[in-house]
């Protein structure tokens, strides 16, 4: 008898040690379970950490750049840089590419894997890339650096494209499809090597939190309370966001308390609840939008009065936006970068320069645009994101209104 | 040695004649009740720290948000109480979620058929855990292990991961509406009415005879077999309640909070916790089901006060965690306390003691749930 309440006393202690493993290292939104590890310990320290002045400052800038190229194809600008010979690369014929990517598992991903195939098929129909091979890491380090190493092993790959599941834990793995001498694009998350062909992204986590939080903070006061619904520690792009947007919440005097959510409504939803319940929540600031429908539910069923607040442009937001009429913006992480890899590729075949670190335009959804990006979208489902880039490819719109996940 | 025994079943009968007072001392001293005295100083706390929470009307709301963990933790009440786990909860309620998201999309007509159509797959799942742990005798950790990566993959391969949209406002307002315009808590949610329902249903199944079959499945097997009862059929039953209220709470999450596939995840873990809190011994034969349910309700309080104090973010679990472990040490060590203290006459006394005179004091208390 003894021995088993002992037992129980142990299990008993274990099991919310379990759940609580389960909440933070493994949320459906974006990313990763191994660079996560101390996220439970060190929150001011972190973010800290996270700050960057000289990437906070080259960001703020290139809020405000000019881009080469063809506003129509926001896909294919970028900022003036360094640019990259890849006359070594050029060669004739179709290409097989081999794409490791991180998961599918959340709306933005999602979106851009959707466009990403209609490019796909396009540049099929054109014959610069004969097919497309993906591994799906389902947001693992380790799969995903497994994956790497088979296309390496299988030795069939004309061009890599790697969507990073985690900055420092994939970088030996980048660099050994590197050694393979073949072209390597690596898009979204950064890894902490420059041996690829060239690095897409968006301008970036600093941008997106400096737009944020000066949008908020214009349109509160001091004093005011933001509520910060954060997705998941440890994630460099997201993380950035934060690491901004507290530095202008903090200069401004507005009381910012951020939350993890893994993304989860029904914790949006309470802690909400409860940040009503202890006073007037007067901003929301979210580092990504899904679940911002559930914030704004939490104040209707309250029946406060909506707060100032930035989502994302996904269609789910930007409906409801409309619908409330609040004082809102959608800050926008360009999910056209999913086109970019490829298109980039066709270059690198044809021996055109490209930039090293190709830097794709950043620009947010503001209150003058929504009618327009709303329209732009009509009839496209609620985990779609208005500037997903794809309305010249074959298949739009049905492709992305019936979201048939390839 | 019978002179000794006369006089333990003297002390018992006394103790069960002893005043409503006495008695209810006594039952605040086990785990289960301590809970309900725990769940007090919580709310007192949150009352104190943050006074408008205990206005009715916010205060209804808090009840009607915690109602889906409570009545998975009932769900859950009923596999533990006999002696078994139920991992796969969470799964049911992030599968059911997806299920009305897909299903039902802006449909009203579809309402009634897909929430029939879950309660039923909800039953089935129970029925399969049920059957493959007594059966074929595999333990019900791994059967419904594996039930939870099972219907995780399925989820998976269904929706890619990402969210669909919500399902047709007329099937959320179950989750998200409520009775307007009651004097003064101005609402009563619907999912006050619905744990309602599911708490009385509990409570008197617990005082039925399947009830009392349960606990002595629980906490022997063997002697219950050779009383004459089918255990396997028996626990059967509580994975199928477990499944079903599962999925209960999951039509109640889609309304209050929407399809989203991480809805549920870790449910089945915070019911456990909740169960555990309650006082009831896991690997079966002890504990009420309303202290289960009070469980999740001090679980929940303990979320929101650590909301209100304003802890920083990344801190939250650990303390969350911290708090957890000492509550549910402090349950188990007043058990074995007791343990200790008796003789061989105990195990008599607490077999008395917990399913004979204190479900009452748990209805008296669950009121004030």
């Amino acid at each position: 008898m003894r021995n088993n309440s002992v037992r129980a006393i142990a299990l008993a202690a274990a099991l919310p040690l379990v759940a609580l493993t389960g909440c933070t290292t493994e949320p459906s939104a974006t990313q990763t379970t191994g660079t996560g590890t101390g996220s439970a310990a060190a929150s001011s320290p972190a973010s800290k950490d996270w700050f960057d002045q000289s990437l906070y400052d080259t960001q703020n800038q290139q809020r405000s750049a000019t881009f080469e190229g063809n506003p129509e194809q926001p896909y294919l600008q970028y900022i003036a840089g360094p640019m990259r010979d890849t006359s070594k690369f050029k060669a004739p014929g179709a290409h097989k590419v081999c794409f490791a990517n991180a998961s599918i598992s959340n709306p933005w991903r999602q979106t851009g894997w959707i466009t990403m195939n209609q490019q796909l098929k396009a540049l099929q129909g054109t014959g610069v890339i004969s097919e497309m091979e993906t591994r799906d890491a389902k947001d693992n380090d380790n799969t995903q650096i497994a994956d790497i190493d088979y296309f390496i092993a299988e030795g069939k790959c004309d061009a890599f494209v790697i969507s990073p599941n985690s900055t420092a834990a994939l970088t030996q793995a980048v660099e050994r499809a590197c050694e393979t001498g073949k072209p390597v694009v690596v898009f979204d998350r950064g890894v902490e090597t420059d041996c690829a062909t060239t690095f897409i992204h968006p301008i970036g986590g600093f941008a997106w939190g400096i737009d944020t939080a000066t949008f908020l903070s214009e349109r509160l006061q001091s004093g005011d309370k933001v509520v910060a619904l954060r997705i998941l520690p440890g994630v460099d792009v997201l993380e950035h966001r934060w690491a901004a947007a507290k530095k202008i919440f903090e200069e401004k005097g507005i009381q910012a308390k951020d939350y993890f959510t893994g993304a989860d409504p029904t914790k949006i939803k309470n802690i909400i609840s409860d940040e009503l319940a202890t006073g007037d929540v007067k901003g929301v600031w979210m580092d990504a939008g899904d679940g911002a429908v559930a914030a704004l539910e939490a104040f209707e069923d309250a029946g406060k009065k909506l707060p100032v607040m930035t989502g994302e442009d996904e269609m789910s937001f930007l409906t409801k936006w409309k619908q409330t009429g609040i004082d809102a913006m959608a800050p926008v992480y360009s999910n056209f970068q999913w086109r970019t890899p490829l298109l980039a590729l066709e270059k690198v075949f044809k021996g055109e320069p490209i930039p090293a670190e190709w830097v794709l335009p950043q620009k947010p959804i503001l209150k003058d645009e929504l009618d327009q990006w709303l329209q732009r979208n009509q009839g496209m489902p609620s985990g779609h994101y208005a500037k997903f880039g794809g309305e010249d490819l074959a298949g739009y719109p049905e492709v992305w209104q019936k979201r048939q996940i390839p | 040695m019978s002179t000794a025994l006369n006089s333990e079943r003297s002390a018992i009968l006394k103790q069960n004649r002893a005043s409503r007072s006495e008695r209810l001392l006594r039952a605040v001293r086990t785990p289960g009740g301590a809970v309900f005295v725990l769940l007090t100083g919580l709310l007192a706390t949150i009352i104190v720290l943050n006074p408008s929470f205990g206005e009715p009307g916010s205060f209804i709301r808090f009840v009607g948000r915690t109602a889906p963990i409570a009545i998975a933790a009932i769900g859950q009440y009923f596999v533990i109480v006999a002696g078994e786990f139920d991992l796969s909860m969470g799964s049911v309620v992030t599968m059911q979620v997806i299920v009305a998201g897909n299903l039902i999309r802006q449909d009203d007509s579809k309402v009634i058929p897909v929430l029939v159509l879950m309660l039923v797959l909800g039953a089935f799942i129970g029925l399969v855990n049920g059957l493959i742990t007594t059966l074929l005798k595999v333990p019900s950790f791994i059967v419904t292990l594996g039930m939870m990566l099972a219907l995780l993959g399925l989820v998976l391969y269904w929706t890619g991961g990402a969210a669909q949209g919500n399902p047709a406002d007329s099937f959320r307002q179950i989750g998200r509406g409520g009775i307007q315009d009651v004097p003064v808590l101005d609402i009563i949610p619907y999912p006050v009415i619905i744990l309602t329902a599911a708490a009385v249903a509990g409570f008197v199944l617990m005082r039925r005879p399947y009830g009392r079959m349960l606990i002595a499945v629980g906490d022997n097997p063997s002697a219950a077999a050779l009383a004459g009862s089918r255990v396997w059929w028996v626990r059967t039953r509580a994975f199928m309640m477990s499944s079903l209220s599962a999925t209960v709470a999951g039509i109640l999450l889609v309304g209050y909070a929407g399809v989203h596939p991480s809805v549920g995840r870790g449910y089945e873990f915070t019911a456990i916790t909740a169960v555990v809190l309650g006082g009831v011994v896991l690997g079966g034969g002890r504990g009420w089901v309303l202290s289960a349910a009070a469980g999740a309700f001090a679980l929940e309080s303990l979320f929101t006060l650590l909301n209100f104090m304003g802890l920083q973010a990344t801190w939250r679990d650990t303390v969350q965690g911290a708090i957890i472990i000492i509550a549910v040490a402090a349950a188990s060590r007043s058990w074995q306390r007791k343990r200790k203290g008796a003789s061989s006459a105990a195990h008599d006394e607490q077999h008395q003691l917990a399913a004979a005179p204190t479900p009452a004091e748990g209805t008296e208390q669950g009121g004030r749930v």
